[in-house]
């Protein structure tokens, strides 16, 4: 099976430097993409391939790519962001793919910025990220010192920035537009859309803003082809980081065919639940979607089967809840998360998210009311997409609506027993 | 209160960037890496400096979580209460540092070693749960790793 991206990761090591990445056929898709490709055979390749944002949107990259102004008349300066931002709770692999292999984070970076011709590209970084900044660093002026980033790259006559933008935390940095903010020195609250970044992004100009797992995919679509990437999984959409955390045997990170069922991945990657646990169900992509089910464990986990199953692949990092956790409480705890990280900026999202969590927390201590439980799902209403500015207090009800749905016996247990039973 | 090292700092990254206020952030980690924290009068100078008014500045200070608009402690304990770490015990470890430091989230001790804070997933859940203390992030988290860890700590700072 292939490894494309975790290929030259070893955990614990030393990531491999400019001449080891150069050994391992580094860098080589850049050369092919700047010398034998026109930027639009580059993001036509990509479009080809399918791959979509891993980031947790799901949007076809090509197509993100192909709307930004070309030519001669296109505004300048252009610009890429590289969205290393992980803060989804539950979410820990482009840490992995940054610390363990920076060069394919800047190659891919590189090709990417090539393919929409931009002159300056920020590889956007949360703080708490120290060792992936440190590497990045290093990474960034070999890369400089190499030829492959700055002025005329491999004599082309096409030149490149790279900067390494590391962020002072909030969740919300990691939406494109609140990005945009935090870039250009502002609170990082979000832009309305339209215009879209492509349109008028950072400072007004052009940008394009892709995740590191996405961009990490770009120099091996270059170098083998769209079709290799579409004949690695029965989803044709390459491969994908998923992670487990929860009470299992063996949490971790495993790249695997996307695609790969749910089963699969717990069991025989996680090595199945921890004594003493059993599976009560799975937030499959991070903190901000849809639970699953027992039933829903052979659903295989790609953009379309996950959404059928009701819920959203996302980061593909799952967070599993077992039968000594209580789903209130793990439900309380998102929605506190939630609450916490709103920008403030529209009212149904600033004053929504608190009003939920002061519910849920009322249950979870034994003061929760039988209407309570129409309360919470007049929120998920409340605050359905469209209704608020940007996509976090939506995100924030997803895990809620499903909870509702598939642990509504825990919540009226607690209503009516006026406490947690697993206190 | 600017040293002429934050200042040079600060400079060094004007040519990433077409305007001054992008290093904002940027200039306030600088100050907060040498001093602790960013105090009134630095938030003053980096505004004049980045040519933005002090409330501008403020405003954008007191957004992000990761820079201190108050003094903190030699050490910053940022205990992650996210999700995983909830679900993998986190409420221990938040017991057994408050009981061993004798101080709740957001304080710090009166010698002005720790300060301890809550902190949003630290992305390194297959090892939660986790905390970070100063730069350092540490995972699957036990008690009694907290106390070799601030045990440490002391020893380190010749306490």
């Amino acid at each position: 099976m292939e490894r494309p991206l975790t290929e030259n990761i070893h955990p614990g090591r030393e990531p491999l430097d400019l001449r080891g990445y150069e050994q391992a056929g580094g860098y080589q898709a850049l050369r092919k993409a700047l010398k034998k490709m026109t930027p639009k055979q580059v993001e036509e390749e990509v479009s080809l391939s399918t791959l979509r944002g891993r980031g947790g949107a799901g949007f076809p990259t090509g197509k993100k790519w192909s709307c930004m102004p070309m030519g001669a008349d296109a505004p300048r300066p252009k610009y890429l962001i590289h969205n290393a931002d992980e803060m989804e709770p539950g979410t820990f692999k482009d840490r992995l793919l940054l610390e363990g292999n920076p060069h394919q984070a800047i190659e891919g970076t590189i090709i990417a910025a090539y393919a929409i011709q931009a002159d300056v590209a920020y590889i956007f970084l949360r703080w708490a990220y120290k060792l992936p900044a440190e590497r990045l660093t290093k990474a960034i002026a070999e890369a400089y010192a190499a030829g492959y980033l700055g002025e005329n790259i491999l004599g082309t006559g096409w030149s490149l920035q790279l900067y390494l933008h590391v962020s002072a935390g909030r969740y919300i940095c990691g939406e494109e537009t609140a990005m945009l903010n935090a870039m250009e020195g502002r609170r990082a609250i979000p832009r309305s859309k339209p215009p879209y970044p492509h349109e008028s992004g950072l400072w007004g100009k052009p940008t394009v803003v892709d995740n590191t797992e996405t961009l990490c995919n770009v120099p091996h679509i270059i170098n083998n082809g769209w079709q290799w990437f579409t004949h690695m999984s029965p989803s044709a959409d390459g491969t994908k980081l998923y992670g487990v955390s929860g009470h299992v045997k063996k949490p971790g990170l495993w790249e695997l065919p996307m695609g790969t069922t749910i089963r699969e991945i717990l069991m025989d990657h996680a090595g199945g639940m921890q004594e003493g646990f059993k599976f009560r169900g799975v937030i499959p992509g991070g903190a901000s979607t849809e639970f699953l089910v027992e039933e829903h464990l052979d659903v295989k986990m790609d953009y379309d089967s996950v959404e059928k199953a009701g819920s959203r692949l996302g980061t593909g990092t799952m967070i599993v809840l077992d039968d000594r956790t209580c789903p209130v409480g793990m439900v309380h705890n998102l929605e506190q998360f939630f609450a916490r990280e709103s920008c403030g900026w529209c009212t149904p999202c600033r004053d929504g998210l608190p009003w939920t969590a002061r519910i849920l927390q009322a249950i979870e201590e034994g003061e929760g009311q039988p209407k309570d439980l129409a309360r919470l799902a007049l929120q998920t209403k409340m605050l359905a997409p469209h209704h608020t500015f940007c996509a976090l207090a939506p995100g924030a009800m997803e895990p809620l609506q499903s909870a509702l749905k598939h642990f509504k016996g825990d919540f009226e247990k607690h209503i009516s027993e006026k406490r947690c039973p697993w206190r | 209160m600017l040293t002429s090292e934050d200042k040079i700092e600060i400079e060094e990254r004007f040519p990433h960037y077409p305007t001054k206020r992008a290093v904002c952030i940027e200039a306030l980690k600088v100050v907060q890496k040498r001093h602790g924290w960013v105090n009134d009068e630095a938030i003053a100078d980096i505004a004049a400096l980045l040519e933005m008014s002090s409330d501008d500045l403020d405003a954008i200070a007191t957004f992000y979580n990761m820079i201190f608009r108050k003094p903190v402690g030699q050490h910053v304990i940022l205990v992650c209460d996210s999700v995983s770490c909830w679900i993998m015990g986190y409420k221990r470890l938040r017991e057994h540092l408050t009981e061993k430091l004798g101080i709740t989230l957001g304080e710090t001790t009166p010698d002005g070693k720790f300060t301890l804070l809550p902190n949003v997933c630290l992305g390194a859940c297959d090892h939660a749960p986790v905390l970070m203390v100063d730069n350092d992030t540490h995972g699957d988290v036990t008690t009694e790793k907290i106390d070799a860890l601030l045990d440490g700590y002391a020893k380190k700072d010749g306490v």
